[in-house]
C-alpha cells in the first residue's frame, strides 16, 4: 500500500471524527472488504429526458452490481468546480472510477486531474483520447449516427410534404453528422425529401429550442427530430404542433407517445456495468473505445404506433446491414449543399471512420448552414 | 458648515467615546450576521419538511466547504471569480446603481483576453501578458461603463440593461468562439487558439489556488481605500446618497457614474481573464456558468463593502463546494444550494429596514457619564 493511500485513510478517519453524523457507514460491506466507489458526473439534470438521463440510467444500472458503490453529481459546469467535483468523489469517498460524462469536462479538466490521481480511473464520455495523454483516462463514445439514420428512415416514410426538421445545438461534428445522416436516411426513402436544421446555439436553452420547433413545423416541416441536451421540450412543442417526432439521447416516446415514430438513444447501462466489471475483476479498460448498434453502445426506441408496416420493414432490414457491421450512412456520389463534392462513386465512410468526428459540412438536401 | 453636520459619523473621532464607536460599527456586523442566520434557520425548516436533516446538512457544508485542508482548496478555487463579480455591483451600488449583468463583463473580458493571447502568441510574455490583462479590463470596462453612459446620458435603466446586454455578450461570446476566433482543432467544444504555457497563470505556491484569488482580494482592498478613504470615493457616496445634491453641490455625477460602472466591469473583465488563463487555457463557452449572478447575492451580502465581500465570497464559494457531497450524501438535488442562497438573500434584504430601530446599537446609550 502506497504512503499516498494510507495518508488518505488517515486524512478520512480524522475528518470523519469531526463530522460526527457523516462518518461512512455506507462505504464498508458487510464483510469488511471495501467496495468500489464509481463516481458520475452529469453537467445537467439527471431526468432531463436527454444526455444526461441517458447516462444516469446507466448508473442506476450500475448501483445495482455486487460490490459497488455508486455516487451521482448533476448540474456540474465545464469549470474548476468539476476538477473540484472529482476530487472532492476521490478525497471524500474514495472513489476509484470516475465517469465525468460531458465533453468539456475532457480538456483541460479530466486531463489535469488525473496525473494528479494515478490509481484512479477517469472514463471521459465523447473525449478523443490519443497517446501522450495521462493512461488513467478513457474515452469512449458511440456511433448514434447511425441512430439518426433510421430515425430517418422512419420520418422519410412518415412526412407527406417531405420536409423534415432538426433542432441542434451547435454546429460541431457530432452534430452534423447526425443531422447529415437523418437527411440520408429518408432520402433512402424518397430521394427528395428535404431536411431544414436550425441552431440555438446552446445545449440547453429551452425557449430557442421551440421557438426553432415552432419555426421548422411553420415552414412546413412533418417530421421533427433534434440534438439538443434534453429533448423534452423540441418533442412536447412537435408533437403539439401535429408532428411526428423522432426522439435522441432517451426514450420520449412517454412525451408523445401518438407522435413518436422510434427514437436514438444511448445504452450506457450495459457499457457501464461491462467496464466496471473489468475494474472489479482486475482488467484495464481500453483507452480508447468506440461501439455502435452491434456493440450494444446505442439502441433504438421501440417504433411507435404511428410507424407503417413499409417503414418497418426497411427499418428492421437496415438494421440488420448495420448490425452486420461496415456500414456506411455517408457514401459517394455525395455533395454538401453549397454544391462542392465531399466523396465521389463509390467513396465511403463506413460508421467506424474516424473522418466523421471531424465534419464540418452539411449534405445536399439540408437546409441551413454551419456558420 | 455647522456644528451639526461637523457631528455626523463621516467624521471621527466619535464623540461618545469608544464604546460608543463599537456599538454603532457593530450594528453592521451583528444585524447581517442575524439574519444570516434567521436564512439559515428558514433553511432548517425546508429541509425539515423534506424529512431530511439540517443538523446533517451543515455538517457537511462544514465539512466540505472549511473541514479539511481539500476543503478550503475546493472553496477558494471557487472564490476569485464571485470576488471580481461582486466587486462589479459594489462599486456602481456606491452610486446607487444596481448593476446585475456582470456576467457579460466576465464573458467578453475571458475572450479578449483568449483572443489577444492568440494574436500574440510569437510575442514574448512581457508583452503579451499586460496586453491580455489590458484587453481584458478595457473591454469589460467599455461593456459595463456603456450602461452607466446609457443610464446618465439616456435615462435608460441600468439594471435592466445590464441584465439583458449580458445575454447579447454571452451570444456574442458564442459567435466569436464558434466563428471568427475558433480554433480549427477545437472540433466538439469550439475554443480559440489554445495559451502557450508562458500566458497561462499558475498556483499560488503552496496552494492548489490559481493566482487570481491574491489578485481579487487586492482589488478588494484597493476599491475599499477607493470608496472609504478618497475624494472620488467620497464624492460617489454622496452621489450614491443624492444624486440631485451631489449636482446642485457640482460634483462631477456623470463622471463618476460612468467610471465607476466601467471600473467594475473591468475588474469583471479580470474574472475572464483569470478563468481563461488560469482554468481553461483558452476561452469557451465554459466561461458563461453563471459567476456574475452569484456576484450580486455576495455584493448585497455584503452591503456593497469591498471588504465584508471577502468572507462573503469565501462563505458562499464554501456553500457552492459542499453542494457535490450534500447531493452525493443527502440524496438532495443541486438546486438546494440555491434554495438556500434564496433564504439568505430575502433575510439580509428585509434585514436593511432594522438599521437604527435597535437602541442598543445607538453611540448616545454608551456615552459614557
Amino acid at each position: 500500500m502506497s504512503f499516498k493511500s494510507f495518508s488518505r485513510r488517515g486524512f478520512l478517519k480524522s475528518t470523519a471524527a469531526v463530522a460526527g453524523v457523516t462518518a461512512l457507514p455506507q462505504f464498508v460491506a458487510a464483510d469488511g472488504h471495501a467496495p468500489l466507489t464509481v463516481g458520475f458526473i452529469y453537467v445537467g439534470p439527471k431526468d432531463d429526458f436527454g444526455y444526461n438521463q441517458a447516462h444516469a440510467e446507466g448508473a442506476t444500472a450500475v448501483k445495482a452490481m455486487e460490490g459497488v458503490v455508486v455516487v451521482e453529481e448533476e448540474n456540474v459546469a465545464e469549470t474548476t468546480d468539476v476538477q473540484n467535483s472529482m476530487e472532492s468523489m476521490i478525497n471524500f469517498d474514495d472513489a476509484k472510477l470516475l465517469f465525468p460524462t460531458s465533453f468539456g469536462y475532457f480538456n483541460p479538466h479530466v486531463l489535469e486531474t488525473a496525473p494528479k490521481h494515478p490509481d484512479v480511473r477517469f472514463q471521459h464520455a465523447a473525449g478523443l483520447w490519443s497517446e501522450g495523454m495521462p493512461t488513467n483516462v478513457g474515452s469512449y463514445f458511440g456511433y448514434i449516427g447511425m441512430g439518426q439514420y433510421l430515425n430517418g428512415i422512419t420520418a422519410g416514410h412518415a412526412t407527406t410534404t417531405k420536409k423534415i426538421g432538426f433542432v441542434a445545438a451547435k454546429p460541431i461534428p457530432q452534430v452534423l453528422l447526425n443531422i447529415n445522416s437523418f437527411l440520408l436516411g429518408a432520402r433512402q426513402v424518397d430521394p427528395e425529401i428535404t431536411c431544414q436544421v436550425i441552431f440555438t446555439g446552446e445545449w440547453s436553452l429551452a425557449v430557442k429550442e421551440a421557438e426553432a420547433t415552432n419555426a421548422l413545423a411553420d415552414a412546413g416541416c412533418d417530421v421533427i427530430t433534434c440534438h439538443v441536451d434534453g429533448p423534452k421540450v423540441v418533442m412536447e412543442t412537435a408533437a403539439g404542433r401535429d408532428c411526428f417526432v423522432c426522439g435522441y439521447h432517451a426514450n420520449q416516446a412517454p412525451l408523445a407517445p401518438e407522435k413518436y415514430l422510434t427514437g436514438a438513444e444511448w445504452n450506457w447501462a450495459g457499457v457501464y456495468t461491462g467496464m466496471v466489471q473489468t475494474v472489479l475483476d482486475g482488467g484495464t479498460i481500453d483507452n480508447f473505445v468506440r461501439g455502435g448498434l452491434a456493440d450494444g453502445f446505442i439502441k433504438m426506441s421501440p417504433l411507435g404506433p404511428a410507424v407503417s408496416d413499409a417503414s418497418r420493414a426497411q427499418f428492421e432490414a437496415v438494421k440488420a446491414e448495420i448490425m452486420a457491421g461496415g456500414f456506411a450512412a455517408i457514401k459517394g456520389p455525395l455533395n454538401d449543399n453549397t454544391g462542392n463534392a465531399l466523396l465521389g462513386a463509390g467513396d465511403a465512410l463506413v460508421e467506424t471512420d474516424i473522418a466523421l468526428e471531424s465534419m464540418d459540412y452539411l449534405v445536399e438536401g439540408v437546409i441551413g448552414s454551419t456558420s | 458648515m455647522t456644528d451639526q453636520t461637523a457631528s455626523t459619523p463621516l467624521v471621527t473621532p466619535s464623540p461618545n467615546g469608544f464604546l460608543g464607536m463599537l456599538a454603532r460599527r457593530s450594528e453592521a456586523v451583528i444585524l447581517p450576521l442575524a439574519a444570516l442566520l434567521v436564512g439559515f434557520a428558514v433553511f432548517s425548516i425546508f429541509l425539515l419538511l423534506q424529512g431530511k436533516s439540517p443538523t446533517e446538512f451543515f455538517a457537511l457544508t462544514y465539512r466540505a466547504g472549511f473541514g479539511t485542508a481539500f476543503s478550503w482548496q475546493n472553496t477558494l478555487s471557487r472564490t476569485a471569480p464571485l470576488l471580481f463579480a461582486a466587486l462589479c455591483v459594489a462599486l456602481p451600488a456606491r452610486l446607487g446603481l444596481v448593476v446585475i449583468g456582470g456576467e457579460g463583463a466576465i464573458v467578453l473580458g475571458g475572450v479578449a483576453a483568449g483572443a489577444m493571447g492568440a494574436l500574440l502568441a510569437q510575442s514574448s510574455g512581457l508583452i503579451a501578458v499586460p496586453m491580455m490583462v489590458a484587453s481584458a479590463m478595457i473591454v469589460g470596462g467599455l461593456w459595463i461603463g456603456s450602461v452607466g453612459a446609457l443610464r446618465y446620458y439616456r435615462g435608460v435603466n441600468e439594471t435592466i440593461a445590464s441584465l439583458l446586454m449580458a445575454y447579447i455578450a454571452i451570444a456574442l461570446m458564442n459567435h466569436l468562439v464558434e466563428g471568427p476566433l475558433r480554433d480549427p482543432a477545437s472540433l466538439n467544444k469550439p475554443s480559440t487558439a489554445p495559451l502557450a504555457d508562458n500566458l497561462r497563470v499558475g498556483d499560488i505556491p503552496g496552494w492548489e489556488v490559481h493566482w487570481g484569488l491574491a489578485f481579487a482580494v487586492l482589488c478588494c482592498v484597493l476599491a475599499w481605500v477607493l470608496i472609504e478613504k478618497t475624494t472620488w470615493g467620497f464624492a460617489a457616496r454622496i452621489a450614491g446618497g443624492n444624486m440631485r445634491a451631489a449636482q446642485v453641490q457640482g460634483l462631477p455625477v456623470g463622471r463618476l457614474i460612468v467610471g465607476f460602472t466601467a471600473l467594475g466591469g473591468a475588474l469583471a473583465g479580470l474574472a475572464g481573464y483569470f478563468e481563461v488563463t488560469a482554468v481553461h487555457g483558452a476561452a469557451n463557452a465554459s466561461l458563461a456558468t453563471g459567476y456574475g449572478y452569484t456576484g450580486i447575492l455576495i455584493a448585497f451580502l455584503a452591503r456593497h463593502n469591498p471588504l465584508a465581500i471577502i468572507p462573503v465570497a469565501i462563505l458562499l464559494a464554501g456553500f457552492e463546494a459542499s453542494s457535490g457531497l450534500i447531493q452525493r450524501r443527502m440524496d438532495l438535488p443541486d438546486a438546494t444550494t440555491l434554495v438556500l442562497q434564496g433564504f439568505v438573500f430575502i433575510s439580509i434584504l428585509m434585514s436593511d429596514t432594522l438599521y437604527g430601530r435597535f437602541k442598543v446599537f445607538a453611540p448616545e446609550r454608551w456615552r459614557s457619564a
